[in-house]
């Protein structure tokens, strides 16, 4: 015995033992399993979220010196990203310029005019500021961010962002920074639309960059009412210098003091970004969690011979995905700080770890004797592949290892995730799977035990005594007009590949699971990269190195910033109508109201607006810059190739400007196409609207979107299938009828898509039919019986009627007969019937004497029947052109006229599952309703006269058999074919061989129902 | 360059298509008038070409992508602003030759009279998939020491990837063949100015080059075969039902 057995059998014996334990005590080592994944993964809590928004870092703004490259430990305040200059320091003037007072002579464009106009001076004034001291002379041109080109995509931003020069935007751009461009434009707000993207843009647009306050926020429109125009000039710088930007400040607040103005203007922001993820870096990554979700499905479809597949799959993807939550917490307890982008690495992580190990246990366990002891077969199926599970695993760490040594420092880190997590997986696998197998397995017996206990309960007893009473149900039969075809086993083998795409649809639930994931992956896109600001607010909340939580400032979302709007519109008429009780129901009042005039509009007098616009500064202009999207300044680097990713940019308070403008300045600076504009009728409605406007675009176009889609998929389900979907498939012109009822390799539809089987060969109408699944056998007016095979339409024998047989046992009498049948065998009994036939019927009556001689009995018979139809039509369009067949009102068909022998055609339709009960079961008029009934009108006898085939032991013919007995009973059970005959005479025939078993002829009237009892 | 590319394409975008190709092409044995088109051999054999086809311009778009955002390969400039960040010819390339090494795979394994068994199931195929993408991922991302480190480190994750997932013969043989090929091909390209490398340190390529082709002809193999495995089985059983 060598080493190697000696450690195998150790090894087995300790997963034998292992599997017991697991499967004697799943609950409490679920908990501990449970409880030790918990602890391995607290570490994980202190790890900070992973995401792309910025992070933020606030610093005194008078003491301010550049940070040093070397990491200082003792400034535990400092992130860790707060190193080195920044990228460039941004300095924004803020202006708020109105015309005051407003007079009423004023046209809406005044409102925004002049004060855009001021943007020039206040430009030159920034651009020629000098500032001179002892150390020498600085000006604006030495100290900003000097760019150069613009990337090379943006183009048609040429015009309108600086090149080759400080980056220094202001919506003077917009005219290139003159003022004779600004003046001669006739419509200001067309050229700022100009450059606009179409559509709806969740990042920064260039008018946001220009004005450097959200649009909403500009007051720069038609129907802005506070009258205030709010831009910011923007300064990019490269160095900071402390005292220029001093003197600028005291400069500009000197030329353009502002009041009211309280800013604190004595503390920097510095926002650090996080590296952007591009699409160009997002496609490859979701490639690769495509690539993983697909191999998890398929390992997970290998899972077979469980209760649950969904419960086990699920179980496996917990194990491996606990693994490596472990590895990290563990990792990160023990000091290591991951580096790697886990998102990136994570799929690669589950691959080199697999599944494979839990599929295989699964597979062993699956594969014990079945009759063993639960915990049993989960100690055996564990024993018999430990030494596999136990190689494999040995393996992997050994590649793991020397991957390890490859001395790359991302690719140790991976290593040590991986290693930790395969030992991780392993512990998981050995507690937490097999257990969870054991549990499903206990499941698995108790299902089978139940399901097998009431089975048998229904049964009758297998052998019944000879005292059973006589009103026993009967077993489960099929009665007469139900046909329960066998579904073959390898049914769903045969569909055709079109349906087999359309279910494999319907059953998986494709389209809705994708359009739900899209969804989620689109919800989760727009929380990632929202512009709201949630996630920053989310950021601040979470990351304890941004105490800049900024509690009245730009971090609420944009409707509660609009609250001073209304304050400044009415306050009078409001608030002093109502002199409110409760403070928190009135704002909603107030905001109810305001819309209320909106909606109506017109009767309701609306504030007068005032008289004096009011230049307000609020905290909230204090950093204004949180109301733009956090994506606002990588932006605008990135139109000149400077990314803003794993480096920061400092922030310097803002310069207030207020600018107040005389009503003549207004009008001398006016275009004289301004006061052509005729001003808007219903500026409020309009103004309202222009709010909700985008709520209104993005509802229509979402709604426009899911109509689009349904029609869609209509069109998409229409190619698939085609019109006649669910009727036979004529269409196909692949199975045709005439000649081959059935592919002659058994191709027999599933039940879902039913067709159709034409079992031709009666000459007459159908009386009788009787199946037994497999086999059917149907008895015509002529009194021929003949066995159908069920799945393919083969006929299987032909009992012709014994006093036909018996006078004239040759087939050419038969052959003679099919032949006038054809022609007109049917539309004999649409003259007889009430019902003068239709034009086809007319055309043969000659053949109708000669009919009558040669099958005497027959019509007194039938006389009474004009319901009978010779092809039992269900009105499929399936029938082939040659059964021109007329529709109800008598249920008649013409008959064919190309004289083939369609006397019996017998078609069957939908497959009905009547349940069999002995009340329903022996009077043969039930009819199926959706098949054209296969009534028959008892002439005379009992109508539920049940009686009992009995075996009699004369198998010599009965020579005495009638012409006027015609079969009005069939049975069918195994190979014995009952028919009771109107005479009462009761027949036994062999369904394979055709031959008459036995005859009984007790019964004095016609028998109509039989019923086999149990075997006997 | 395209070569490689195509390889690694091939070999990645079968992971995404035929995780839905996979439940589509399970018809069995029937021989019904849909089926026999597929039983056919040379639809079947149009069938797996477009698929692998689709397979190697989805990866070496993907792929591709991961190779530009480093800037390890540079195209002439107009075209980097295109979404598809590389040369129109570069997908088709990929494209044809995926296919070609799919096809070409199981073909080989038949004429040498042995059916390549070892895990043979679509989650291993997608594994391999998997460690395609990521040895590519690690050659664009990873920064290693000198290029000699990490050219030896793919190199051995290549092998690693055919021990792991082929161990033919045939398949090494193969692979070692065409990515040979595909290298010479690419030097042609570099040579006569197609394209380049921004830091070319094997004459006008990248050293690791050989190393992923290898490891795209292997997956793009596996991939091939795997889809082989359903004619194989319609033949077996016909063969039965007849």
């Amino acid at each position: 015995m060598t080493l190697r057995e000696r450690l195998r059998e150790k090894i087995s014996a300790a997963f034998y033992r292992h599997g017991l334990l697991c499967a004697s005590y799943p609950v409490p080592i679920i908990l501990f399993t449970s409880a030790s994944i918990l602890t391995c993964c607290y570490p994980l809590l202190r790890l900070p979220l992973p995401g792309t928004g910025p992070v933020e870092f606030t610093t005194g703004g008078r003491d301010y010196s550049v940070p040093s490259h070397e990491p200082q430990g003792d400034l535990g305040e400092r992130p860790d990203w707060y190193r080195g200059p920044p990228v460039a320091y941004i300095q924004q003037v803020l202006v708020k310029a109105a015309v005051s007072p407003w007079d009423s002579s004023l046209v809406p464009v005044d409102v925004f005019r002049s004060p855009l106009s001021r943007a020039f001076s206040l430009l030159e004034e920034i651009r020629n500021h000098v500032h001179s001291d002892g150390s020498g002379v600085r000006s604006l041109e030495s100290l900003c961010l000097q760019v150069t080109d613009l990337f090379p995509g943006l183009r048609r931003m040429q015009s309108v962002l600086p090149e080759h020069g400080c980056l220094l935007v202001s919506p003077g751009n917009y005219w290139q920074n003159q003022q004779e461009l600004f003046d001669s434009d006739p419509d200001l707000l067309k050229t700022i639309q100009k450059h606009e993207p179409k559509g709806l843009s969740t990042s920064a647009t260039l008018r946001d960059l220009l004005f450097g306050v959200p649009g909403k926020y500009t007051g720069v429109s038609h129907y802005n009412r506070k009258r205030v125009v709010t831009y910011t000039i923007t300064i990019v710088l490269s160095t900071y210098d402390a005292r220029f930007l001093g003197s600028l400040r005291s400069r500009l607040k000197q030329l353009h003091p502002s009041a009211n103005c309280s800013l604190r203007d004595d503390h920097m922001v510095h926002v650090h970004f996080k590296e952007e993820i591009g699409i160009a870096e997002l496609i490859p990554l979701v490639t690769t969690y495509i690539i993983l979700f697909a191999y998890i499905y398929f390992s997970t479809r290998k899972i077979d011979m469980v209760k649950s597949k969904w419960g086990l799959a699920l179980a496996a993807v917990v194990t491996v995905l606990s693994s490596l939550l472990m590895s990290v917490g563990l990792c990160t307890l023990f000091g290591l700080t991951p580096t790697l982008n886990g998102g990136e690495i994570f799929p690669y992580l589950v691959v080199v770890i697999g599944l494979e190990n839990v599929l295989v246990l699964t597979k062993s366990v699956v594969s014990t004797p079945v009759d063993l002891e639960v915990k049993l077969r989960i100690a055996q199926g564990l024993s018999n592949e430990s030494w596999s599970i136990m190689k494999n695993m040995a393996t992997e760490l050994c590649i793991i290892l020397i991957g390890y040594f490859t001395l790359v420092p991302a690719i140790q880190e991976f290593c040590l995730f991986a290693v930790v997590g395969l030992v991780s997986d392993f512990f998981l696998q050995m507690f937490f799977f097999t257990t969870v197998l054991s549990i499903d397995i206990r499941r698995m017996e108790l299902a089978d035990l139940n399901r097998r206990l009431p089975a048998e309960a229904g049964l009758p007893p297998p052998k019944p005594g000879p005292l059973r009473p006589r009103e026993a149900p009967p077993p489960p039969r099929p009665s007469p007009h139900t046909i329960t075809l066998q579904t073959p086993a390898f049914r769903n083998l045969r569909l055709p590949k079109r349906l087999r795409v359309v279910y494999f649809l319907a059953r998986t639930r494709l389209a809705q699971r994708i359009i739900m994931v899209g969804t989620v992956i689109w919800i989760g896109i727009l929380v990632y990269t929202d512009p709201a600001g949630i996630r920053t607010y989310l950021a601040a909340q979470v990351s304890e190195q941004s105490p800049l939580g900024d509690p009245g400032g730009g971090a609420l979302p944009p409707h509660l910033g609009g609250a001073p709007v209304f304050r400044g519109v009415d306050p009078t008429s409001t608030l002093s109508i109502h002199p409110a009780p409760d403070p928190t129901p009135l704002p909603d009042n107030h905001s109810q109201g305001h819309h209320d005039g909106a909606g109506r509009a017109g009767p309701l007098p609306q504030p007068p607006p005032p008289a004096v616009p009011q230049i307000t500064w609020g905290p909230e202009d204090q950093e204004g810059w949180r109301r733009l999207s956090f994506r606002h300044w990588p932006s605008l680097f990135s139109y000149y190739n400077i990314t803003l990713a794993k480096r920061y940019i400092s922030i310097l308070p803002v310069i207030p400007v207020t600018v107040h403008l005389s009503p003549q300045e207004a009008i001398e600076t006016r275009h004289p196409q301004d006061t052509r504009h005729p001003p808007p009728s219903i500026p409020k409605v309009s103004a309202d609207l222009q709010t909700d406007l985008t709520l209104y675009k993005v509802a229509a176009l979402g709604l426009a979107a899911g109509v689009l889609l349904v029609l869609l998929l209509f069109c998409l389900y229409r190619v698939l299938c085609p019109r006649n979907y669910g009727q036979n498939g004529v269409s196909h012109g692949r199975r045709r009828r005439g000649e081959l009822p059935c592919d002659d390799y058994g191709y027999s539809p599933p039940v879902s898509e039913i067709s159709p089987l034409l079992l031709r060969g009666h000459s007459m109408d159908i009386e009788c039919l009787a199946s037994d699944g497999m086999l059917l056998a149907s008895c015509c007016l002529a009194g021929q019986i003949r066995v159908w095979d069920a799945q393919t339409g083969d006929c299987l024998t032909v009992i012709p009627h014994q006093g036909l047989k018996r006078s004239s046992s040759s087939s050419g009498f038969w052959d003679q007969r099919d032949g006038w049948d054809g022609v007109g065998g049917a539309s004999e009994f649409e003259c007889l019937g009430s019902d003068p036939p239709l034009s086809d019927g007319l055309s043969e009556e000659d053949g109708f004497p000669l009919r009558r001689r040669s099958a005497p009995s027959r019509p007194t018979l039938f006389t009474d029947q004009p319901d009978l139809t010779p092809l039992i039509d269900t009105n499929f369009a399936s029938q082939p052109p040659s059964h021109l067949c007329t529709p109800p009102p008598s249920h008649l068909c013409t008959p064919p006229r190309d004289g083939f022998d369609f006397g019996g055609l017998v078609e069957r339709a939908y497959i009905e599952h009547e349940p069999p009960s002995p009340s329903t079961y022996p009077s043969a008029s039930s009819s199926p309703p959706s098949g054209v009934p296969l009534q028959r009108r008892l002439s005379g006898g009992d109508a539920s006269a049940s009686l009992t085939p009995e075996r009699g032991s004369a198998a010599g013919t009965q020579a005495t058999a009638d012409w006027e007995s015609s079969v009005w009973a069939l049975e069918l059970r195994g190979n014995l074919i009952a028919a009771g005959r109107s005479s009462g005479k009761l027949e036994l025939w062999d369904a394979v061989e055709g031959s008459l078993r036995c005859v009984n002829e007790d019964g004095g009237s016609g028998i109509t129902a039989l019923a086999f009892l149990n075997n006997r | 360059m395209s070569l490689t590319l195509t390889a690694m394409s091939n070999s990645a975008g079968t992971g995404g298509q035929q995780e839905w190709s996979g439940p589509g092409q399970t018809p069995g044995p029937s021989r019904g008038p849909y089926i026999s088109v597929i039983t056919n051999r040379t639809t079947n054999l149009l069938i797996r070409g477009a698929m692998l086809f689709s397979v190697g311009v989805f990866l070496s778009l993907v792929l591709n992508l991961l190779q530009v955002q480093r800037n390890v390969t540079l195209f002439p400039p107009d075209v980097i602003s295109s979404i598809f960040s590389s040369a129109w010819w570069v997908p088709p390339c990929c494209g044809t030759a995926s296919a070609g090494i799919g096809l070409l795979y199981p073909f080989i394994d038949r004429r040498l009279g042995e059916p390549h068994k070892f895990k043979r199931e679509w989650s291993s195929v997608m594994r391999c998939v998997a460690v395609f993408v990521g040895i590519n991922h690690a050659s664009a991302k990873v920064d290693f020491a000198n290029n000699v480190q990490l050219s030896l480190t793919l190199a051995a994750l290549s092998i690693g990837l055919w021990w792991t997932f082929d161990r033919s013969r045939s398949g090494f043989g193969l692979g070692v063949s065409i990515a040979l090929l595909a290298t010479l091909a690419t030097q042609v390209l570099v040579y006569n100015g197609v394209f380049q490398y921004t830091s070319p340190d094997f004459l006008y390529i990248r050293s690791w080059l050989p190393c992923i082709f290898f490891a795209g002809v292997i997956t793009m193999g596996n991939i091939g075969r795997q889809l082989a495995l359903y004619e194989y089985k319609f033949i077996q059983e016909k063969t039965h039902q007849d």
